[in-house]
């Protein structure tokens, strides 16, 4: 995979949502492609489209005035079925990081296989972004990876976000954990060998 | 000197662990992988770019769920993308040597109502699959946990996947249900209660003296749902209960092993004084036929309860969320829940296709007959499942009260083949999520125990089924 850049600087997209769930990100009728590639089509889907097709003009992805390659979001980001499929939409779309105060464990695991960011922000900083961007769709906010930061540019204000060392390792490197894994064989072997107490398969 | 006492969860980890280094998720070993079509196709594809072959081919099985037709089943899947994705399992399967169970196998059906059916689920073992209700086989005191894909084609390559050790949560109830309430009641009750977030991080071990009298069924019900408050996983001690339920099945350890197994097993219960992260209590007592009236499955009352007023939360936050739910809904602040109408019943999905549920079912319709303008799908989980009930006379019974008994699937949980509830209809549903057009775009769910749904059947509204039992 890929390495990334260091520093992510970009304007936002605000979804001031709580427990937006995966089914919302990407429906389960449009789970049946059999590549990664395309989901993005669907992002959203029935939030963006009504069902004739035409756009909801209310929605923010459909709103002129907001673009960029970090969404922030309410609480609770990317609950309910493990859908891996949810992450492959955003990053298609053109997200390259979603800000919220908290995220699901599924999602949060896959968002960081395909190195779209999940950043953990302060319930105070998040809606401190949310109320900047309402009044400037334009302000830019800078990701530093190696830094763990994230800063609104105009004014410099910052947060730290938490990064598992392993993934910020596998983040600026470009490193892909079935490559770890198949590394470890050995280790696996030994295990295997010395297993007491499998019963899992007669 | 005195061992450390160890929780369930703590001891099936710490034996699986394969290899970790500080600052790094821990290498946990796979004892069972369960595929279905959905959720593998692009992990085969990277085995393929890898030109790698699957590790340990035994310890994978697949079958096809999400994508399938419930009626007529012998006939090609109508629906061009999901017949391509239901082949594409089986040219995977074949070419990577992997057992499936695929439409018209006699053991094809959800991927965890087999699993346990088919004994392939047993304590201590640790279990995945690309699906987070795979949380259902902690039932049997084993670790299992929804993955990803990319997390499919690490198991597939390696037989082992990296994870950060969760945090531990006991939930105990304790005390004796009352009439009508089960097991489905119990879990929406506790999310309710702890909310849609209220166990991220954690793995839940369930625990007290009404989860004891349960039956491994209904304990699937529970741990089923675990990921509905976001849980990776919910877990229960085994006993004699999950032994009876084991013994005799196809993957079950026969003879000598067999015993040798249960001696294991039995070390496996939280050691006395096993610390956990965080302790929660609750009531049997407490609990009623529940049933909820939002978008997310901790939007859940008492089925005798209104539906809130938005005065009733505190937060703006929890507002905003109540707001939005309501008028996707559609429904009326401080009405009664018990006079909302209904157009669809939907009986079947991993949290309620067992044969205990079906019989459930069959206990509230004998004799009585549906509205005629409510739908009414029952699905088996299955295809064992359905032999059983037809065997039983079952489906001369649903027949008789105007349900159809159809062929096992996923069905309308998830709007992903022909069973969808149209927009803007109501269903009350066995399954596991509300989500805004989880059943169908514009579908509006209720998720209720089976009883609740089949008795809201027979009266076209929402129905305490305590009345007809």
């Amino acid at each position: 995979m890929k390495k990334n850049n260091i520093i992510i600087s970009s304007t936002c997209v605000p979804l001031p949502v709580e427990n937006i769930d995966t089914d919302q990100i990407i429906p389960a009728r449009f789970l049946k492609a059999i590549t990664r590639e395309g989901f993005g089509e669907n992002l959203f889907r029935d939030w963006r489209f009504d069902a004739e097709d035409n756009l909801k003009k209310n929605f923010v992805l459909n709103n002129t005035k907001y673009k960029g390659e970090i969404l922030i979001a309410g609480r609770n980001f990317g609950c309910g079925s493990s859908r891996e499929h949810a992450a492959w939409a955003l990053s298609d779309y053109g997200f390259k990081a979603v800000f919220s105060s908290f995220f699901a464990d599924i999602f949060k695991n896959n968002a960081l296989i395909n190195h779209l960011l999940p950043v953990i922000v302060s319930e105070k900083f998040l809606q401190k972004l949310f109320r900047t961007i309402e009044n400037d769709p334009k302000a830019k906010v800078a990701i530093d990876i190696e830094k763990q930061t994230i800063r609104i540019e105009k004014t410099g204000e910052e947060e730290k976000f938490p990064m598992d060392p392993y993934r910020k390792m596998c983040f600026l490197k470009g490193y892909d954990d079935v490559d770890y894994l198949l590394s470890l064989k050995s280790q696996v072997l030994t295990f295997e060998k010395a297993r007491k107490n499998d019963y899992s398969i007669v | 000197m005195k061992k450390h006492p160890k929780t369930l969860f703590e001891k099936i980890w710490e034996s699986h662990v394969v290899y970790s280094q500080p600052g790094f998720p821990n290498v946990l070993y796979v004892d069972a992988h369960l595929i279905h079509e959905v959720t593998s196709p692009q992990a085969f594809d990277g085995l393929r770019r890898r030109n790698i072959s699957v590790f340990r081919k035994k310890r994978t099985w697949a079958t096809a769920d999400h994508n399938v037709p419930t009626k007529d089943q012998h006939l090609p899947i109508k629906e061009l993308l999901s017949k391509v994705q239901v082949e594409k399992l089986t040219k995977n399967c074949k070419e990577f040597d992997i057992r499936l169970y695929g439409l018209g196998h006699p053991f094809q059906g959800i991927v965890h109502i087999i699993g346990p059916e088919l004994g392939i689920t047993k304590p201590g073992m640790t279990i995945v699959c690309g699906d987070s209700h795979t949380s259902t086989h902690g039932a049997f005191g084993s670790i299992a946990f929804g993955i990803g894909t990319s997390e499919v084609e690490q198991v597939l390559a390696t037989q082992t996947i990296l994870q950060q050790k969760p945090k531990t949560m006991k939930i105990e109830i304790n005390g004796k249900l009352g009439k009508g309430v089960v097991s489905k009641d119990i879990i929406l009750y506790i999310i309710s209660k702890i909310s849609t977030s209220g166990a991220t991080g954690y793995f839940v071990e369930y625990a007290g003296s009404t989860i004891r009298g349960l039956s491994m069924e209904a304990r699937m019900t529970i741990c089923n749902m675990s990921i509905e408050m976001g849980s990776r996983g919910g877990m229960i001690a085994p006993d004699e209960i999950t032994y009876q339920y084991m013994k005799g099945r196809k993957f079950a350890p026969k003879g000598n092993n067999w015993n040798t197994a249960l001696q294991y097993w039995k070390t496996l219960p939280s050691d006395k004084g096993a610390k956990y992260d965080r302790e929660i209590t609750f009531k049997a007592e407490d609990i009623e036929p529940m049933v909820t009236y939002g978008t997310n499955p901790g939007m859940g009352v008492k089925i005798t309860a209104k539906i809130p007023k938005e005065s009733s939360f505190t937060s703006d936050r929890d507002r905003a969320s109540f707001r939005q739910a309501i008028s996707y809904m559609n429904l009326k602040p401080g009405a009664k829940m018990q006079d909302q109408k209904v157009d669809y019943v939907f009986l079947g999905s991993c949290t309620n296709s067992r044969i205990e549920d079906l019989r459930m079912v069959a206990e509230v319709v004998k004799g009585r007959k549906k509205v005629d303008n409510v739908e009414v799908f029952v699905i088996p989980g299955s295809k064992q499942v359905e032999m059983q009930a037809r065997k039983e006379g079952l489906d001369k019974l649903f027949a008789q009260a105007g349900f159809e008994l159809r062929g096992p699937g996923c069905s309308a949980c998830l709007g992903m083949n022909e069973d969808k509830i149209p927009s803007g209809k109501y269903c009350i549903s066995t399954s596991n999520r509300n989500f805004e057009g989880r059943q169908g775009p514009g579908a509006r769910t209720f998720l209720a125990s089976p009883l609740t749904a089949a008795a809201s059947a027979l009266t076209g509204r929402i129905t305490d089924p305590r009345e007809l039992l």
